[in-house]
């Protein structure tokens, strides 16, 4: 008897789903053995982290308003991704986009409303599409790996934030904490309920319609799609490949930074050390397990917004490191890698002939 | 020695002191890629080494065998340490070799997986151990070299994962373009397929070169844990993993220049430092900037023009091989 691996060459529905399912059982697994090893009761663990996430209105609305950053920063990197282009940068670019959205709010305090909130959205896009079309425009022109130059500009828009904060926009009535003012109320997004959630929740959804329409609708997303699976094949087909990876590099930057103007206008109202919260690679998992569908996009965002909840919670009630969350999400990345295989192989067994 | 001297003293054992982990970890990086697989979760497989060192280096420690706290039992627990950094950064690595490898994942994506999951499992465990003080790996000055002025001090006072570094550079060149199982090596990160024909089994080497990579970035690891800033803290490999696969693409794959383009990385690291002890008048944070514009520039250098012809990458780079597909 011999395992072999053959080319799946029929398409049954069934498969992803399970191939899915079997692999988030065996990340939950190992995460349990990771635990045990920590020794943190895993099934207490695992109860508690369910609990925080969908268990009450407050945990799922918290989830929620996680969810808006994170959607938003998965369907920046999927369009980028979908380019085979690895933008590592979604955390550069939504501090810079924070930035610049709050660069706008301090400087004009006493605009309205119905002004104030379309400039910072602007400026924040704008922030953000910088960030993003430099480290596009160094591929395109000098094909510099982006991996490294987007993260490398993540380390760099993270020291800027920081250098405003400590330095020129620090509150001076702050005492001594590095952080901005409070914003002016008039750019503060709408909230619903009692909630946190806010009106990103609303970009964030308009966002993803637009990317499935571009994606599927429009001579353009093909061209993306086009480029990423083939790059020589699109250049003989005459798609201009430069202009195209700018291009997908300033919407991608750009909603990353959108992200950083819904956090700063939606929940934090300041610029303020430590204002990143650390979504760039889990956002990187999202766009990667949602398969840089759009729709699936929204739906993992939300389940990992869960994760991250639930992470805080077991942290705040179990008194464990924080990590968890993260090391849940690279578990399940691993499993649902080696998961991959399953789709496009079959495993047989086939008798040695001798 | 006058003042200058002191000063460029100051700046090549800093350069080498902070060059150090980077060096490692792009060594490591070097075989891993010239076989044809790209791993870019250098930083996380860093922090496991990080952390794994350092905790085993003090349950060593406490531990009755050791308990008499003489410098050679120290030195044990510290070796012990390091063997136990290199064995969690080899299989870190070996995760990712058996999703490049074995499953033909997108390579890219399971090294970013490796990175989460490096990050995310020592913040959760590494709690207990912020904030111990350990003693670290003592400075060794070597007899006779360390007493050459200038240079002396500058390369042969330090402790000895330095030493073993500076032995790893010629080594590891000397494996890759002089010997039979470099060129084997080569070859599989070249053209798998030929090297496959000619009989050399593409996937145990490819795993072997991985895991090699692995404990080298361990072994990184342990040198900011046990050596460089003795202790653990919380996402202490601070981007290094990353600039170590930018100083890979700027070496061209070649550990010669990886030893020198770490070095130029730690120098500038060091300056910054000093500028900064000095209180300069530019801002702390901005000056925490340099590194990384650094890295950036440096890249775009070396995939310009006339650099771009010496330094191409191993053709096969990132792609899995399937000896059944053409």
């Amino acid at each position: 008897m011999r395992l072999r691996l053959e080319k799946r060459l029929d398409d049954r529905w069934w498969i992803k789903p399970l191939v899915a399912l079997v692999s988030l059982m065996l990340a939950l697994i190992a995460g349990a053995l990771v635990m045990e090893c920590a020794s943190i009761p895993y099934y207490k663990a695992y109860i508690l982290m369910l609990e925080g996430a969908f268990g009450s209105v407050y945990g799922l609305s918290e989830t929620v308003v996680k969810a808006i950053p994170l959607m938003m920063l998965s369907l920046g990197i999927g369009i980028a991704f979908r380019m085979l282009l690895w933008n590592i940068g979604a955390e550069g670019q939504y501090c810079m986009g924070a930035v610049f959205s709050c660069a706008v709010a301090l400087a004009f305090p006493d605009f309205p409303m119905a002004v104030m909130i379309p400039l910072m959205i602007i400026a924040g896009f704008l922030g953000g599409a910088l960030w993003g079309a430099i480290a596009g425009a160094l591929k395109a022109f000098f094909d510099t790996n982006e991996i490294i130059t987007t993260l490398m500009m993540n380390y760099v828009a993270i020291y800027f934030l920081e250098f405003l904060v400590y330095g020129p926009w620090k509150d001076p009535t702050g005492y001594k904490f590095p952080m901005t003012a409070m914003l002016s109320p008039s750019s503060h997004f709408q909230q619903f309920g009692n909630t946190r959630i806010h009106l990103g929740i609303v970009i964030a959804l308009v966002l993803m319609t637009l990317f499935h329409i571009i994606l599927t609708r429009t001579r353009w997303g093909y061209e993306i799609r086009v480029a990423g699976e083939n790059r020589e094949a699109a250049r003989y087909a005459g798609i201009n490949i430069t202009r195209n990876i700018i291009l997908v590099m300033i919407i991608s930057g750009g909603i990353a930074g959108l992200a950083g103007t819904c956090e700063l206008a939606g929940i934090q109202h300041r610029l303020q050390h430590g204002f990143d919260l650390g979504y760039g690679y889990t956002a990187i998992i999202i766009a990667w397990l949602a398969r840089l569908n759009p729709i699936s996009t929204a739906i993992v965002s939300f389940f990992f917004a869960g994760l991250i909840v639930s992470g805080d919670h077991l942290q705040m009630s179990l008194g464990v490191g924080s990590g968890i969350a993260e090391m849940i999400q690279g578990i399940i990345l691993f499993f649902v890698l080696a998961g991959e295989l399953f789709l496009n192989y079959r495993l047989t067994f086939r008798k040695d002939r001798r | 020695m006058n003042h200058d001297d002191f000063l460029i003293v100051a700046i090549i054992a800093a350069a080498i002191r902070a060059g150090t982990p980077i060096l490692l970890a792009t060594l490591g990086e070097i075989i891993a890629e010239r076989a044809g697989v790209q791993n870019v979760g250098l930083e996380g497989m860093m922090l496991a080494g990080a952390l794994s060192g350092f905790a085993t280096y003090r349950a060593l420690l406490l531990h009755p065998w050791f308990c008499s706290a003489s410098e050679g039992n120290t030195l044990w627990c510290l070796l012990g340490g390091v063997t136990a950094a290199m064995f969690c950064g080899g299989l870190l690595a070996f995760t990712h070799a058996f999703l490049a490898i074995t499953t033909r994942a997108n390579q890219v994506v399971s090294g970013l997986a490796i990175t989460i999951f490096g990050a995310g499992v020592t913040s959760f465990i590494g709690k207990v151990f912020v904030g111990i003080p350990a003693t670290g790996f003592p400075n060794a000055p070597v007899p006779i070299l360390s007493a050459i002025p200038v240079i002396g001090p500058g390369l042969f006072n330090h402790n000895v994962l330095v030493y073993i570094s500076y032995l790893l550079v010629p080594l590891i060149w000397f494996y890759l373009f002089r010997t039979r199982a470099g060129l084997h090596l080569r070859s599989i990160g070249e053209n798998p397929r030929a090297a496959d024909v000619m009989g050399i089994n593409v996937a145990y080497s490819r795993y072997c070169a991985v895991v090699k990579g692995g404990m080298l970035c361990g072994l990184a690891g342990a040198y900011l844990s046990l050596a460089y800033t003795p202790g653990w803290t919380d996402q202490m490999s601070g981007g290094r993993g990353w600039i170590a696969i930018a100083i890979v693409i700027f070496s061209g794959w070649n550990p010669l220049r990886a030893a020198f383009g770490a070095y130029l990385f730690g120098g500038i690291s060091g300056i910054q430092m000093r500028i900064q002890a000095a209180g300069a008048l530019v801002p702390t944070n901005l000056l925490l900037m340099l590194p990384y514009i650094f890295t950036i520039v440096v890249l775009i250098i070396s995939t310009r023009g006339i650099m771009r012809r010496i330094v191409s990458p191993p053709a096969a780079l990132g792609l899995p091989y399937n000896r059944e597909e053409r």
